[in-house]
């Protein structure tokens, strides 16, 4: 009996195995009016512009918002209108009034009025999420900023500052995430215990970009639909849907079967391994994160010049940018990224392991030395750490790698803790300050002090070059301002603990009819309306 | 002849019943109290999870007494049994959903796959363990010893690629990644969570074809993974029972070789084979996290595993309770199983 069922068991399953196998055929490509993204996008915790600081929800909302700036797709220095028309200064500085395009319609059909710009901006700063300190640094809170943005009429939004901050600063802020103007009529709607819509927005869309959020699946798929109404004329692609495929060879074996129309993590193998593909392209471009070697001054032989001086010798910049990285990382030893204005361009600093060698002697090592370095387990800060630690050994300096989950290196950070450790850093806003502000602006180098700043995490006690960083956000002559990132970032260059080594070209690879699809430099730019397949 | 033994049968049930909750509560408890501790000596700040790196410090220190970390961790832990208590487990940092809702979604993926996953490997390791056994040392024998220990130790995360880049690229056969194709995302209005019955809920057949070459893949690579432990124990147990004396007597008597391997040795296995069976469906909806990591497929094991680096500690309780209580449960039911076949379990 048993051995009756047992065999009939047996042929059942392998039955069952062989015609959901057969049954069970693919698909063809994904539909022409759909684009489908196949990314690592579990990042998302909110798409709410209030509370948006990932990098896969800021893309999201750059495209179901319009914020009150922007840049050209085609051409990424040149900032200009979103929501806002046309915009002037007073003359003390200290006043911003901005005219809101007419015509502009939220997907519920309302209009875009200047009180849901002000709305928008006021409910940033009452929320006090992380991206709130981009409009609190105009010296708006929680309590002022209903009388510091107001809107006397539908058209005219008026803000007002509380120091005459450079105009070319301000305009560049309100190019960020929490520069989204939000439907204020439909999120107070669905607000509750006066939380401005929050906890509903976090999860839905109210806005006037150039698509509407359908759904979002934490950890499996977001889905966009167009906007008929959008200002700048309709999404040429109906529908894009982003699907968290966490495995990069999952993304690239959906791309080549046709199944995703774009793959955005692919490996630098991978992306050599798929060039001579004609079906399918790659589009590079460069963007403001900058990999650095962090060194705690904090530390007596790190905290010697011509120790940091030895230490930029011994970093094989060429062959990490040409190999493991390559493509996806090229040189770059200036704390602001090229491709935005204000960005320092020059490559000094070279492996020469010689010279490394005599200027740790000359700073009373001959015999080298002993470092911790905290990294990142994943790539690539693990293979950057493994380069480092066998070209340092080129001079005697013995690196010990320490490796961690990148928060844990974080927090160790934060806690200033480390010796040596690398780090990335991408801008919050595409102005120099915003990373200015991080790396040169030290104002209380105390333990206890309440900014964290990438200064103060490295100890480093900087009052002249926080005062500069200070001078620079007010400075009104955008040459001169200019003039002023960028001598900030030669005084980082030459001697500061901030060892700035790479910048990432961020590399989507594309199904070959795909065309239009713009990254742009920063982690929030991505453009989904051109898109055209 | 103990106490128990006189007492009545049904306070006998009802003192089981109340061991058995008892139990449960102490390993969930004692799970709870260990991943609390766990998650809160991992040297990853939780305030840097939900505010990020470039939150301001009035906002860090809010985070940190809205979230209670000013507080001792035995009060930490006290407030956090408390809310449990009273069917809060709480928001997750990573979702912006409550962690109950999360469990809903994310949980049925995985069963689905440990379902099928484990079915496959009962109907197919089960007969070839027992064939195994019966045939040792020859070619059959060896055979099958090669693709269990092939399924045994070979990477789930490499055989899933492999799988994919076989049966989706080169076969076309099924489909890959995800759990049902792009366009069938808004065709399908999920209900139940189990994305077949979904499909069949929304009674589109195209859908439903599509569901299942989405899954098929992922549940026979988790069968193959079952199949292998399941075939090497069975195979195992099997060839413990048939150096017996009872089966030596049974062969002396004339007992034809069928009924030796089927009604004799293998009815003396079925109780230990309930244990490992059990236990790989229990391993298969844990440990899942490379296959769900490979198939893109939103289960409980990735969602726990990405909760964990999130430092979303909330999360990574809420999926400890879930999957806790599964073991348990599997656990009563695998002795209540026991009970049914074996009658000396029942009077223990």
């Amino acid at each position: 009996m048993i051995d009756r069922f047992m065999r009939g068991a047996a042929l059942a399953a392998l039955g069952l195995t062989v015609s959901a196998l057969v049954a069970g055929q693919a698909l063809a490509a994904t539909p022409k009016d759909t684009i489908v993204m196949a990314k690592t996008m579990d990042d998302i915790t909110s798409l709410d512009p209030a509370e948006v600081f990932e990098f896969t929800g800021g893309e999201v909302i750059n495209n179901v918002y319009v914020r009150l700036m922007t840049y050209d797709p085609s051409d990424f220095t040149k900032l200009i209108g979103g929501a806002a028309e046309s915009w002037s200064v007073s003359d003390d500085g200290k006043t911003f009034t901005i005219k809101i395009r007419q015509g502009m319609k939220f997907t519920t059909g309302r209009p875009v009025t200047a009180k849901d710009a002000a709305f928008s901006l006021q409910r940033v700063v009452a929320l006090g999420k992380s991206p709130a300190f981009i409009l609190v640094q105009f010296g708006w809170s929680a309590d002022n900023v209903k009388e510091m943005v107001t809107a006397p009429d539908d058209q005219t939004l008026v803000l007002k500052t509380a120091t005459a901050f450079a105009p070319s600063f301000v305009m560049n802020c309100l190019s960020a995430g929490v520069g989204s103007v939000v439907d204020s009529e439909e999120a107070l709607k669905n607000a509750k215990d006066n939380d401005f819509g929050y906890n509903w927005l976090r999860t839905n869309s109210a806005g006037s970009g150039a698509y509407k959020l359908i759904s979002w699946k934490p950890k499996e798929s977001v889905v966009l639909e167009a906007n008929p109404g959008f200002y700048r004329g309709e999404a040429k692609t109906k529908r894009i849907i982003i699907r968290h495929v966490p495995e990069p060879t999952a993304q690239r074996l959906m791309l080549e079967k046709g199944d995703a129309d774009i793959a955005r993590n692919l490996t630098a193998d991978q992306l050599k391994a798929i060039a001579a593909d004609t079906r399918l392209a790659v589009n590079s471009t460069g963007k403001g994160t900058i990999y650095y070697l962090a060194l705690n001054q904090k530390n007596p032989a790190l905290s010697k010049p011509k120790v940091r001086e030895a230490v930029r010798w011994l970093i094989d910049y060429q062959t990490m940018s040409s190999t493991f990285l390559a493509g996806q990382y090229g040189v770059h030893q200036g704390f602001w990224g090229k491709g935005s204005a204000g960005s320092l361009d020059d490559t000094p600093f070279k492996f020469d392991p010689a010279k490394a060698k005599a200027l740790l002697a000359e700073a009373g090592y001959p015999n080298g030395l002993e470092l911790d370095l905290d990294a990142g387990n994943t790539s690539p800060h693990a293979d950057i750490a493994q380069s480092v630690q066998s070209t340092f050994a080129q001079a005697g300096v013995k690196v010990n790698i320490v490796p961690g989950d990148i928060r844990q290196v974080l927090t160790k950070y934060r806690a200033r803790n480390h010796q040596l450790l690398l780090m990335y850093w991408s801008p919050d806003y595409l102005d120099p300050h915003s990373t200015a502000d991080f790396f040169t602006n030290n104002p209380d180098n105390s333990d206890g002090a309440k900014a964290k700043t990438g200064a103060w995490r490295n100890a480093w006690d900087i009052p002249d070059l926080t005062k500069e960083t200070a001078a620079a956000v007010l400075e009104r002559d955008p040459q001169k301002r200019i003039g002023m990132y960028i001598d900030l970032q030669k005084k980082v260059q030459a001697d500061g603990p901030i060892v700035v080594m790479f910048q990432q070209t961020e590399q989507a690879a594309l199904r070959a009819e795909v065309k239009n699809f713009i990254l742009g430099p920063s982690f929030d730019t991505p453009v989904y309306w051109q898109i055209t397949k | 002849m103990g106490v128990g033994a006189s007492a009545h049968p049904s306070m006998k049930i009802l003192r089981g019943i109340a061991t058995q909750l008892g139990t449960l509560c102490l390993t969930i408890l004692g799970l709870l109290f260990v991943t609390f501790f766990i998650g809160r000596v991992v040297p990853i700040d939780p305030v840097l999870a939900i505010a990020g790196d470039r939150a301001t410090p009035e906002l860090v220190a809010k985070i940190r007494l809205d979230l209670g970390l000013d507080l001792p961790l035995y009060q930490q832990f006290w407030n956090y049994l408390v809310r449990i208590a009273h069917g809060d487990l709480g928001n997750s940092v990573l979702t912006a959903k409550p962690i109950i809702e999360d469990i809903a979604t994310y949980f049925p993926a995985t069963i689905e796959l440990a379902v099928v996953g484990t079915a496959l490997g009962v109907l197919i390791g089960v007969p070839l363990g027992v064939v195994s056994a019966a045939a040792q040392g020859r070619m059959i024998d060896h055979v099958v010893r090669v693709v269990a220990l092939a399924g045994y130790s070979v990477p789930v995360f490499w055989l899933g690629l492999v799988g994919l880049l076989v049966f989706y690229v080169k076969l076309d056969w099924v489909s890959g990644p995800g759990r049902i194709d792009a366009v069938y995302e808004y065709i399908v209005e999920p209900r139940t969570g189990f994305m077949l019955v979904d499909c069949i809920l929304a009674g589109d057949w195209e859908a439903v074809k599509n569901a299942i070459s989405h899954f098929i893949l992922p549940a026979l690579i988790l069968g193959y993974y079952s199949m292998a432990y399941i075939t090497r124990m069975t195979r195992s147990f099997m060839l413990e029972q048939l150096t017996q004396e009872y089966i030596v007597t049974a062969r002396v008597k004339g007992v034809s070789e069928r009924a030796i391997i089927w009604r004799h040795a293998f009815g003396n296995i079925r109780v230990p084979l309930i244990t490992v069976i059990a236990l790989s469906f229990a391993h298969l909806l844990e440990g899942t996290v490379l296959t769900e990591t490979v198939f893109a497929w939103p289960g409980i094991g990735l969602y726990i595993t990405h909760s964990l680096f999130g430092a979303d500690l909330n999360a990574v309780l809420g999926g400890t309770i879930v999957v806790g209580v599964s073991f348990v449960v599997l656990n009563l039911l695998s002795d209540a199983i026991y009970a049914l076949l074996d009658p000396r379990a029942r009077t223990a």
